[in-house]
C-alpha cells in the first residue's frame, strides 16, 4: 500500500510538473499575472508529492518490506538501521528518487525565497525548473521504477553491497547530489534570462547565491568520496582519474568558472553572455555526469548497448536539454547587450585569466573521459585514457592557475596595478621560495617536481593572507583599529581569503602525500617488525570478531616511535559477509597531526603470516582539510548575501513612503 | 567516491571476492632499482579487464600476470621503453594509460592546448579590438540628437 502512495505521488508530481512547465510561459506570452504566479504553488505542490514518494520508498526500507523489488535487491532485516537508511540511494533506482527529490526542493527554495525576483524572470525560471523535473520523473517512471512489486514476497532480502555499508554513503551521494542538481538553478535561470532576452547585473547577483550552495556541496561532496575511497580501497589513494570520478570533477571546475565570471557580471556588467554560457554548460556537465554513472555506458559500450532503455532514455534527455538550450543560446545570446570595459591587467582580467584554464581543465578532463568511448564507438579502436594522460594535462593547466591566483584579488577592478600587486605579493613569492628550498633540501629522491608544487600551495596560502593583511592594513596600523577593519570586511572577501587558502592546502596535501610518501608490503609473521618513516609497527596477532552482519578477521599491530615510545595500536580487519559472500579489506588509520599511517591486510596465508600492506602518507589530512577550508569560504560568502541582495526593495520602499500612522 | 559505486557494480558482476589491492609481497623483485622501475611501469599500464585501473592498483588474476611478466622484462634487461613496446606489441595500445600521439589520438592531445591558445588568441584580439574602439572618438551628436537633448534637459523640473 505504501508502495503504491509513492508511486502514485510521483505520478502526480509528474502531472503537477507538466503544468508547471506550460502554465507561467503560457502566462508571460499572454501577459496574464494569475497564469505566471502559478508557477510558484506547483513547484511547492510538486516538491511535496516528490517528497511523499521518496518518504514512501524510505518506509518501505526501513520496515524491511521485501514486497518490493528495489528493497529486495538492496536491503536485509540483519543491517543495521542507518544503512537500510542510505541503501535507498545506494542502487539506481532509489538514487534517481534522490535526484529529483533535490531538483524539487531546490524549485521549492526558489519558489519559496523569490518573492522579490521579478515575476517574469521567476516564472520563466520555475517553468525551466520543470521541464528538467518532468523528464526526470517520466524516466523514473518509464524505465527504473523503485515501487515495482514482487508477486511473491521472499522473506530475507539480498543486502547491500558491503562496500557500500559505510558512513560514506550517508553523505557523499546525497552532497554531491545537492551541488549537481543544484546548478539546475543557475541553469534555468539563464534559460529564463535567453527566453526573455534580457539580462542585467542583478541577475548574477540573483544567482550566485545559489551557484555558490550548489558549489559548496559540491566541494566537500567530491572531497568526502574522495576520503572515503582511500579509506575503504585499502591502497591509500585518494583520487583516481576514475570515469566516475571526473564526472563530478567536470561539473566542479565549470561550476568554479562559474562563480568567478558571476562575480566580474554582477560587480561590473561584463562577460554576461560568457556567464550564461558558462551557467548552461556547468549543468549540462552536471546531466553528462548523470548519464555516464548511471547509463552503464562506462562499463564498456556494450553493456550499454545490452539494456539500452536506460541509457538512451538519459541520452535523449542530454540531448533534448543540452542541444536545446545551447541552440537558444546561439539564437538569442546576440541580442543581450555587452557592457563593462575593463584593462587585460585588472581584476576582471584575472578572473577571464581564471575562466579561461578552469574550461580549459574541464575539457581536457572532458575529452580525456569521453574520448575512449567516442572512438570505440566510432572507429572500434580501444584505447585507455587514465591517470597518466590526465596528470600530464590537468597539472600544466592548474599550475599557472595557481599561481596567478594570488594576484585577482590583490588587483584592482577595471585596471590594475601589477606591479603593486607583486610587490605586496613579495612577502608570500619569499615564503614560497623558502618552502621550495626546504622541501628541496630534506627531500630524498623524490619527484624533481614536487618542491615546486610544495612552493606554489605555499605562495597560494599566502597570498590568500597578504589579501586579508592588506586589507585590514594589519601591518601599518595598530591592532585595534586593524580589528575593526577585519571585522568591516565584506564577507565575500574573508570567504574568498578562505577558500583560495583552502585549494592551496589541498594542494600541499596531495604534494607531499603522493611525492613523499613510503610504501611498505610484506608478509608478516607474529613478533615480525615493519619499520616505516619514524615509526615501527610491530604484528601482535589475528583474532576474530563479529559484527552485527559481518565477521571480522582482526590483525593487531603495536605501533612505536623509533625511539621506543608506545604510540597506540593498529586493527585492520578482513571483514566478511555472509549473505552476499563477500570480503573487504578495512584499513586501520591512525593519525599523527596531519599525517597518517594506513595500515591494510591481505588475505591471511596457509602459515598464519599475514600480507601487508603499510602506508606512511604525509600531510595526507590536508587535501580534505583544504576542502573544508573552502567550503568554510563559501559559507561565509553566502552569508554575505544579504548585503548584497540588500538593494532597495520595492515593498519596503512603498511602506516608507506611505505617510505614518 | 562514486568509484565505489563502480566498483560495487563491477563487483555486482564478476568475482564474488573484494579483496586486497594489488602488488603481492612475493611479486616484488630483490632488486629495489628495479623494483621501483617495475611499480612506475605497473602505474601506466591498465588492467585489461578491469575498470580503468592500472595493474599497480587492481587485484584481477590478469593484472598479477603482467606485474610478474614486466618485472620478467626488467630482469632480462629491457629498457622501459622495450617493456612499454612488449606490451603494446602484446595486447595493443589498450594496454596503456596514456595514450601515445597518433592521428588517432591526436584530437584528444591536441584539444587541451589547442583551446587554451585559442582562447588566449580570442582573447587578445578582443582586447586589441575593444582598445581599438575606445581610441575611436565618439561620435557628436547629430543635430536632431542636440535638438532633442535640449528639449529634455528645458522639460526638467531642475533639481
Amino acid at each position: 500500500m505504501i508502495a503504491e502512495l509513492g508511486h502514485y505521488a510521483l505520478m502526480l508530481a509528474l502531472g503537477l510538473a507538466l503544468i508547471q512547465g506550460t502554465m507561467p510561459i503560457v502566462g508571460t506570452r499572454t501577459n496574464d499575472p494569475v497564469l505566471m504566479s502559478i508557477a510558484a504553488p506547483t513547484a511547492l505542490a510538486q516538491f511535496a508529492f516528490v517528497a511523499m514518494a521518496f518518504t514512501a520508498l524510505a518506509i518501505c526500507y526501513v520496515i524491511s518490506d521485501f514486497s518490493v523489488e528495489n528493497v529486495y535487491q538492496n536491503s536485509n532485516s540483519q543491517m543495521p538501521l542507518i544503512y537500510r537508511l542510505t541503501s535507498i540511494w545506494g542502487n539506481h533506482e532509489g538514487s534517481m528518487m534522490l535526484w529529483v527529490s533535490i531538483l524539487t526542493f531546490f524549485g521549492a527554495l526558489v519558489a519559496v525565497f523569490g518573492n522579490n525576483l521579478p515575476v517574469v524572470l521567476k516564472a520563466h525560471a520555475l517553468a525551466v525548473q520543470a521541464w528538467i523535473a518532468a523528464a526526470f520523473h517520466l524516466f523514473i517512471l518509464m524505465t527504473s521504477n523503485p515501487f515495482v512489486r514482487i508477486p511473491q514476497a521472499p522473506f530475507e532480502g539480498q543486502d547491500l553491497n558491503p562496500i557500500l555499508q559505510d558512513p560514506g554513503l550517508a553523505f557523499h551521494p546525497p552532497l554531491l547530489y545537492l551541488g549537481y542538481v543544484g546548478f539546475s538553478i543557475a541553469f534555468s535561470f539563464a534559460i529564463a534570462a535567453l527566453l526573455e532576452g534580457r539580462i542585467d547585473a542583478a541577475w548574477a547577483r540573483w544567482v550566485r547565491p545559489w551557484v555558490l550552495g550548489a558549489w559548496m556541496c559540491l566541494t566537500v561532496g567530491i572531497a568526502g568520496g574522495s576520503y572515503w575511497a582511500y579509506y575503504t580501497l585499502g591502497w591509500g589513494g585518494f583520487w583516481f582519474w576514475d570515469p566516475v570520478e571526473n564526472a563530478s570533477l567536470m561539473p566542479w571546475l565549470a561550476g568554479t568558472a562559474l562563480l568567478h565570471s558571476a562575480v566580474v557580471m554582477e560587480k561590473r556588467g561584463a562577460l554576461k553572455i560568457w556567464t550564461i554560457l558558462l551557467a548552461i554548460l556547468t549543468f549540462s556537465l552536471s546531466l553528462i555526469g548523470t548519464f555516464l554513472v548511471r547509463s552503464g555506458v562506462l562499463t564498456s559500450v556494450h553493456t550499454f548497448a545490452n539494456d539500452p532503455m536506460r541509457g538512451v532514455f538519459i541520452l535523449a534527455i542530454l540531448v533534448v536539454f543540452i542541444g536545446g538550450a545551447l541552440a537558444l543560446y546561439g539564437w538569442r545570446a546576440p541580442l543581450l547587450k555587452q557592457g563593462g570595459l575593463f584593462a587585460p591587467i585588472s581584476r576582471e582580467g584575472a578572473l577571464v585569466f581564471n575562466n579561461l584554464f578552469l574550461t580549459t581543465a574541464c575539457a581536457s578532463v572532458f575529452i580525456g573521459t569521453l574520448y575512449p568511448l567516442a572512438l570505440e564507438a566510432l572507429t572500434g579502436a580501444k584505447i585507455s585514457v587514465g591517470a597518466p594522460f590526465f596528470n600530464a594535462t590537468f597539472g600544466p593547466l592548474f599550475i599557472p592557475l595557481m599561481v596567478v591566483m594570488p594576484f585577482g584579488p590583490l588587483m584592482g577592478w577595471k585596471r590594475g596595478d601589477l606591479l603593486g600587486a607583486a610587490q605586496r605579493l613579495l612577502v608570500a613569492a619569499i615564503l614560497a621560495a623558502f618552502a621550495m628550498a626546504a622541501a628541496f633540501a630534506l627531500e630524498q629522491g623524490g619527484p624533481v617536481l614536487a618542491p615546486f608544487g610544495a612552493g606554489v600551495a605555499v605562495f597560494v596560502m599566502a597570498g590568500a593572507v597578504t589579501d586579508i593583511a592588506e586589507r585590514t592594513l594589519v601591518l601599518r596600523l595598530p591592532f585595534r583599529a586593524a580589528w575593526q577593519r577585519a571585522i568591516g570586511l565584506p564577507r565575500s572577501a574573508w570567504g574568498t581569503a578562505f577558500a583560495h587558502f583552502g585549494l592551496g592546502v589541498t594542494l600541499l596535501g596531495i604534494v607531499a602525500a603522493t611525492a613523499w610518501g613510503s610504501e611498505r608490503i610484506a608478509e608478516m609473521k607474529v613478533g615480525d617488525n615493519l619499520d616505516i618513516a619514524h615509526y615501527r609497527v610491530t604484528f601482535a596477532g589475528l583474532f576474530g570478531r563479529q559484527g552485527p552482519n559481518y565477521h571480522d578477521v582482526v590483525g593487531r599491530f603495536i605501533v612505536h616511535r623509533m625511539n621506543g615510545d608506545l604510540i597506540g595500536v593498529m586493527e585492520p580487519s578482513r571483514r566478511s559477509f555472509p549473505t552476499r559472500n563477500m570480503t573487504t579489506t578495512e584499513a586501520a588509520l591512525m593519525t599523527r597531526g596531519v599525517s597518517q599511517l594506513y595500515l591494510s591486510l591481505g588475505d591471511p596465508m596457509q602459515n598464519g603470516n599475514v600480507a601487508v600492506r603499510l602506508y606512511f602518507k604525509p600531510q595526507v589530512l590536508l587535501i580534505w582539510l583544504g576542502a573544508a577550508l573552502m567550503f568554510a569560504g563559501g559559507a561565509l560568502s553566502l552569508s554575505d548575501r544579504r548585503l548584497r541582495v540588500g538593494a532597495p526593495q520595492p515593498a519596503k520602499a512603498k511602506a516608507a513612503l506611505r505617510p505614518a500612522g | 567516491m562514486k568509484r565505489v559505486f563502480l566498483l560495487a557494480l563491477v563487483l555486482l558482476l564478476s568475482a564474488p571476492a573484494f579483496s586486497w589491492a594489488a602488488v603481492q609481497p612475493n611479486e616484488m623483485l630483490q632488486n629495489p632499482a628495479l623494483e621501483a622501475r617495475a611499480r612506475t611501469l605497473s602505474q601506466q599500464l591498465r588492467c585489461m579487464v578491469c575498470q580503468n585501473e592500472s595493474i599497480d592498483d587492481s587485484d584481477a588474476p590478469l593484472a598479477h600476470d603482467l606485474r610478474v611478466l614486466v618485472r620478467e622484462r626488467l630482469e632480462a634487461g629491457d629498457s622501459d621503453a622495450q617493456v612499454l613496446d612488449f606490451l603494446v606489441a602484446r595486447y595493443g595500445e589498450f594496454v596503456l594509460l596514456k595514450p601515445r600521439l597518433s592521428w588517432r589520438t591526436a584530437i584528444l592531445w591536441g584539444l587541451p592546448p589547442g583551446l587554451l591558445l585559442g582562447g588566449l588568441a580570442l582573447l587578445v584580439i578582443g582586447a586589441a579590438r575593444r582598445r581599438g574602439r575606445v581610441r575611436e572618438p565618439t561620435p557628436d551628436l547629430t543635430p536632431a540628437e542636440q535638438a532633442r537633448l535640449k528639449k529634455i534637459l528645458a522639460d526638467s523640473p531642475g533639481p
